[in-house]
């Protein structure tokens, strides 16, 4: 039986008040809290263990990359990764796309297309923009459907042979919709094409097993997932990574340097230049650890509970329009007010100690497509209850008398 | 007409009479609702603020040595905000209003009150308005 207010003593900041009530914070898309085992994993680091990675020969060093290389093994476990080494510890989600979209600059050429969708956040969307403007390839959508699932039939046309890369979020951050990324790493798969998976937004709330899945890149952020800020991860299959150039150079990602030329360090480290976050990554493990403790599926399994409950109570107030209503959904409401701006709505929810997202999402196309500003959103994670969602609710319903 | 500082000191007295922040956000709703419509021509993106998290339309016009301005939003508390604003600086000359310290922000607790996002808006409300009257002083 999962006792969430146990799960809830984990986390420090869930106690604290805000404008003097009671937090709920229902801004997890956003980032989540960090339960204690991470805030103190982080803080024994610099208490204990503060050394450089994978240079020194003295027994600080050695211990600060041991527990270092102990995170990238317990997340090559975590995604069911092949090899460690095909985990690459990024600044983020953001970075590790980027990562990906400048290794492939010199490999696309004039002719070549990326396939993103419309409903990407910009960190999927303005790397391949600025890929296509080097390597003069050409960037496709896949559009969406009014209920927010991407249309499978345009995917379907859109793909080709000079489709060298689709780029897809696994979960979109502004609708939930959970994407059918299966089908399409398979049929990407079948004319050649590489698929990377944005997964900044399922990583702690679905289960991911990379050679079941057969993505050929998989990027998350640690922060998303209970984790340090500052630290991501990149997944890429081993022969992929391999062929491309390293993103920064520096200390670390090499093998010899000389003026007449430079030799690349294997991987991981040919892709992580310079001293990483070694506390954020150290405490990364503590994250992971409280994930797995719980089970993902359990995970999903609650948050899924509370999204059914919240949809249910916030389509009882009136002229109330939920965006992203697909069939596969993860724990994301994205909802207006007819007549009501959703700026107004999350300020006025504000002062009742409850923090929500409002505002376009860093996915203007999604907004473009439904002729909306924003959207007011509640993005759920495992220590909300469904007490905070009545909460949530009544301010809401005071807003909306307040603004009407 | 009263003084930027005049009307400055009202604000604060009403301001002073709110015992909760809730007083204070209906009031800026009503501030909001009561403001004088823009001319719809005046709703162009060259008029957006930059630096607000909802649409802010701010236009101004230099007649009889004096700067009125008009504003509009898609959002009631930004409106009441800029509304606020134009009831200080709207009608005044544009030295005045180039130079006008705007202390009451502070004291009705505007700043704290709202979210730091919203507080930028503020600022770039300001900044907008006061580019005007250096513009128009010239």
């Amino acid at each position: 039986m999962l006792d969430i207010s146990k799960i809830r003593k984990q986390f420090p900041i869930l106690s604290r008040k805000v404008n003097g009530q009671d937090l709920v914070y229902f801004d997890n898309g956003a980032t989540t809290q960090k339960p204690q085992a991470v805030i103190d994993s982080e803080s024994n680091y610099y208490q204990n263990e503060n050394s450089n990675v994978h240079r020194g020969v003295h027994f600080l060093s050695g211990l600060a990359t041991d527990k270092f290389e102990e995170t990238r093994n317990t997340i090559q476990a975590f995604i069911g990764a092949k090899h460690s080494h095909e985990i690459i510890f990024t600044k983020g989600t953001t970075d590790s796309i980027n990562l990906v979209a400048n290794g492939f600059r010199t490999l696309f050429k004039k002719g070549d297309e990326i396939i993103i969708t419309e409903l990407e956040h910009h960190s999927n969307i303005v790397p391949w923009q600025m890929c296509c403007e080097q390597s003069e390839a050409t960037l496709k959508v896949i559009p969406l459907l009014d209920n927010g699932e991407l249309d499978m039939n345009e995917f379907n046309n859109l793909l080709s042979e000079s489709t060298k890369l689709v780029a897809v979020s696994h979960i979109s951050n502004a609708l939930g919709t959970i994407n059918d990324i299966e089908e399409i790493i398979e049929k990407s798969h079948k004319i050649g094409a590489k698929v990377l998976i944005d997964g900044a937004q399922a990583a702690s709330h679905v289960s991911i097993n990379m050679q079941e899945l057969n993505a050929d890149f998989y990027c998350f952020s640690s922060h998303k997932m209970f984790g340090p800020t500052g630290v991501g991860v990149l997944y890429g299959k081993e022969e992929i990574l391999n062929e491309l150039s390293p993103y920064q150079g520096g200390g670390e990602m090499i093998k010899e340097v000389s003026f007449s030329g430079t030799t690349y360090a294997e991987l991981p480290h040919k892709f992580e230049a310079g001293t990483p976050n070694i506390a954020g990554v150290i405490a990364f493990k503590s994250a992971i650890d409280f994930i797995t403790n719980l089970g993902v599926e359990t995970i999903a399994k609650y948050e899924d509970e509370l999204l059914q409950y919240v949809t249910s109570e916030i389509l009882k107030i009136e002229g109330v329009k939920i965006y992203g209503t697909a069939k596969n959904k993860s724990a994301i409401l994205s909802f207006n007010i007819e007549g009501l701006h959703p700026y107004d709505i999350g300020m006025i929810v504000d002062k009742m100690g409850i923090a929500i997202r409002t505002g376009h999402h860093c996915a203007q196309p999604i907004m473009e497509k439904f002729n909306i500003p924003g959207t007011a959103r509640i993005s759920l994670a495992i220590y909300n209850t469904k007490e905070e969602i009545d909460l949530c609710i009544n301010a809401i319903k005071k807003a909306k008398l307040m603004l009407s | 007409m009263s003084t930027i500082q005049e009307i400055q000191k009202e604000i604060i007295e009403d301001f002073a009479m709110f015992d909760d922040w809730i007083q204070k956000y209906e009031y800026l709703i009503d501030l909001g609702k009561e403001l004088s419509p823009i001319d719809e021509k005046y709703k162009t993106e060259d008029n957006l603020i930059r630096g607000c998290q909802s649409r802010v339309w701010l236009h101004a016009e230099h007649t009889d040595g004096k700067i009125i301005y008009t504003a509009d939003s898609d959002a009631i508390m930004s409106k009441g905000i800029v509304a606020i604003l134009i009831n200080v600086l709207s009608g005044q000359a544009p030295s005045e209003i180039a130079t006008a310290k705007l202390d009451f922000i502070n004291k009705i607790g505007l700043k704290e009150q709202l979210s730091p996002t919203r507080a930028n808006g503020l600022v770039s409300m300001i900044k907008q308005m006061k580019l005007y009257a250096l513009a128009f002083n010239n």
